[in-house]
């Protein structure tokens, strides 16, 4: 019993890992950056819509704020891209790696200056409090974060199947030369998804806020996200979510059933493994070009 | 005289810091198959991308059906009707072929007709209708240049610039995808701009060729008197006639040098 504890708020830390590994997988198959400030655009995320819905500040019924701040996180993520990183182009690769890790720095103190360096808790709907059945106490709104995420990656995998945007996006990147030929402006997609993963982080910031306090620094997660999407596979976007909820269930258990501090290099080690013995991660879709 | 779809004048492409075009003028007229042909490094896919807007030109006009394209955005360009149907085929390998093909179609909104196209497509290449739900990566390379042949339909383009299509496939491959193209030309009246390598395949199947070499056009003439010319035979169809003294392929100068 003790075990389902354990995995339910595993799976639930999970979520919020593989969300996150998503934004950075979105935008490294689309322009093939990575966007070190994923994690930041999060913890933003969460920000935003506290700052929407908190009685302290605006008060926003939550249901108003969650999908305002959701947008509000898109056009950010959009912005971004028009008016900065699109004038990269042709730039080398360190040149955005180092931009977005000191956009994640401008992101943590612009939202220390505004909301302040203390932990917060955001009112949300989300957050049930425990359960207790039978000897399991199960936090409801671990229960409640996976099955947002499951909705949310079922109405984004019907995004990128069903719709002629998601096609498109799929199209630039997965070869972007060709889908310049087949009359997509890539660049304005390229600037749509960056708006996606904005709006994906916003989610991935609402449930983590759901589940605990949250402090400016929370964004740092990005780096055990950028584990799991390392782990999944970086490219794959089923491989993102996966190895998310591998971190995510590894920590409670190596936290429970190891010695005292291996909890925490537990998914490193696994990161360190994968590499070795499965250099492209554990759902990579790599595929050697015909010609 | 017929209608002229696609004019070039004077055009200058740099590649990088090269000079890749130094000067091309040709003329694509409505259902005609024109050549260029050229090897490596003449600068005949330069001269496409240039066409297609994914390389902006230095100087000179690009007019096509009247109007001055030169320096456009490349999804303008495909608005416009002209599809690029790259080197090496360029599938989407991790979509299907119907995906792929529906792509092709990204710029049109008219359902009906689109699935017209499809059929048409799925006619001529009755192997993408076969594997329409395999992803196009799995295809073989001769099935993957059908998939990008046919995806250039799907935008019922009213010029196609294919970029080498015989590019790394068996001879009994090309044959058949020229065949195809031939037909298309004839019985779906698609004009076509075609850049090859391979001189005889090119000549056989086309009304009128260039000849590039360096970026310039050096020679030009209906697919007939190119097939017939002394240097294109020796030069790019590697015919072996030794004249009497036994003069070497290697010395002989070409006319136009």
């Amino acid at each position: 019993m003790e075990v389902l504890q354990l995995l339910v708020s595993g799976l639930a830390n999970g979520c919020v890992y593989g969300l996150i590994a998503l934004g950075f997988v979105l935008i490294y198959k689309a322009t093939e950056a990575v966007n070190f400030a994923q994690g930041d655009f999060m913890m933003l995320g969460a920000f935003v819509t506290l700052g929407l819905t908190n009685a302290e500040y605006m008060h926003l019924p939550f249901w108003i704020a969650a999908p305002l701040a959701i947008g509000i996180m898109a056009v950010l993520g959009y912005l971004l891209d028009f008016f900065v990183l699109r004038h990269l182009f042709g730039q080398s690769q360190t040149a955005v790696v180092i931009l977005t890790i000191a956009l994640g720095f401008v992101i943590r103190f612009v939202a220390g200056v505004i909301w302040g360096h203390e932990p917060q808790t955001l009112e949300s709907p989300l957050a049930l409090g425990d359960v207790s059945m039978g000897g399991v106490v199960l936090g409801m709104a671990d229960v409640a974060v996976i099955v947002v995420t499951v909705l949310m990656t079922f109405a984004l995998y019907q995004f990128f199947q069903r719709t002629k945007l998601g096609l498109a996006m799929q199209a630039a990147s997965q070869n972007q030369m060709a889908a310049y030929y087949m009359g997509i402006p890539v660049k304005r997609v390229q600037g749509l998804i960056w708006g996606l993963s904005g709006a994906v982080a916003a989610v991935a910031g609402i449930l983590f806020a759901s589940k605990g306090a949250i402090d400016p620094n929370a964004g740092l997660l990005g780096i055990k996200a950028f584990a799991a999407a390392v782990i999944g596979g970086f490219g794959s976007l089923p491989g993102a979510l996966a190895g998310g909820l591998i971190v995510g269930v590894i920590e409670p258990f190596a936290a429970r059933f190891l010695a005292a501090g291996y909890s925490q290099i537990a998914p490193y080690a696994l990161l360190l493994a994968v590499l070795i013995f499965r250099p492209h991660g554990l759902f990579s879709q790599v595929r050697v070009k015909k010609v | 005289m017929a209608e002229t779809v696609l004019e070039i004048n004077n055009l200058e492409s740099f590649y990088g810091p090269i000079m890749a075009i130094r000067g091309v003028s040709l003329k694509v007229e409505k259902g005609q198959i024109v050549t260029v042909l050229g090897a490596n490094g003449a600068g005949k896919s330069t001269l496409l991308k240039t066409i297609s807007g994914i390389m902006d030109p230095e100087k000179g006009k690009i007019t096509f059906n009247g109007t001055e394209i030169q320096g456009r955005e490349p999804h303008r360009v495909v608005q416009d009707g002209i599809v690029h149907v790259p080197e090496g085929r360029e599938v989407f390998p991790l979509l299907t072929v119907e995906e792929n093909l529906n792509l092709g179609a990204y710029t049109r909104n008219d359902k009906a007709e689109i699935e017209k196209d499809r059929q048409l497509v799925f006619e001529y290449f009755p192997i993408l209708a076969e594997r329409r739900n395999q992803e196009a990566g799995t295809l073989s390379g001769g099935q993957q240049q059908m998939l990008a042949i046919g995806r250039g339909l799907m935008l019922r383009p009213k010029i196609m610039l294919l970029d080498e299509p015989s590019l790394g496939l068996s001879p009994l491959l090309v044959q058949e995808i020229f065949g195809i193209l031939k037909r298309l030309n004839t019985e779906e009246s698609v004009t076509m701009m075609l850049v090859e390598q391979n001189a005889r395949i090119a000549l056989d199947t086309a009304h009128f060729g260039y000849v590039m070499e360096i970026g310039r056009i050096v020679m030009e003439g209906s697919a007939e008197r190119l097939m017939a010319s002394e240097d294109i035979q020796s030069f790019y169809l590697g015919h072996q006639e030794e004249s009497q003294r036994g003069e070497r392929r290697w010395k002989r100068k070409k006319t136009w040098r």
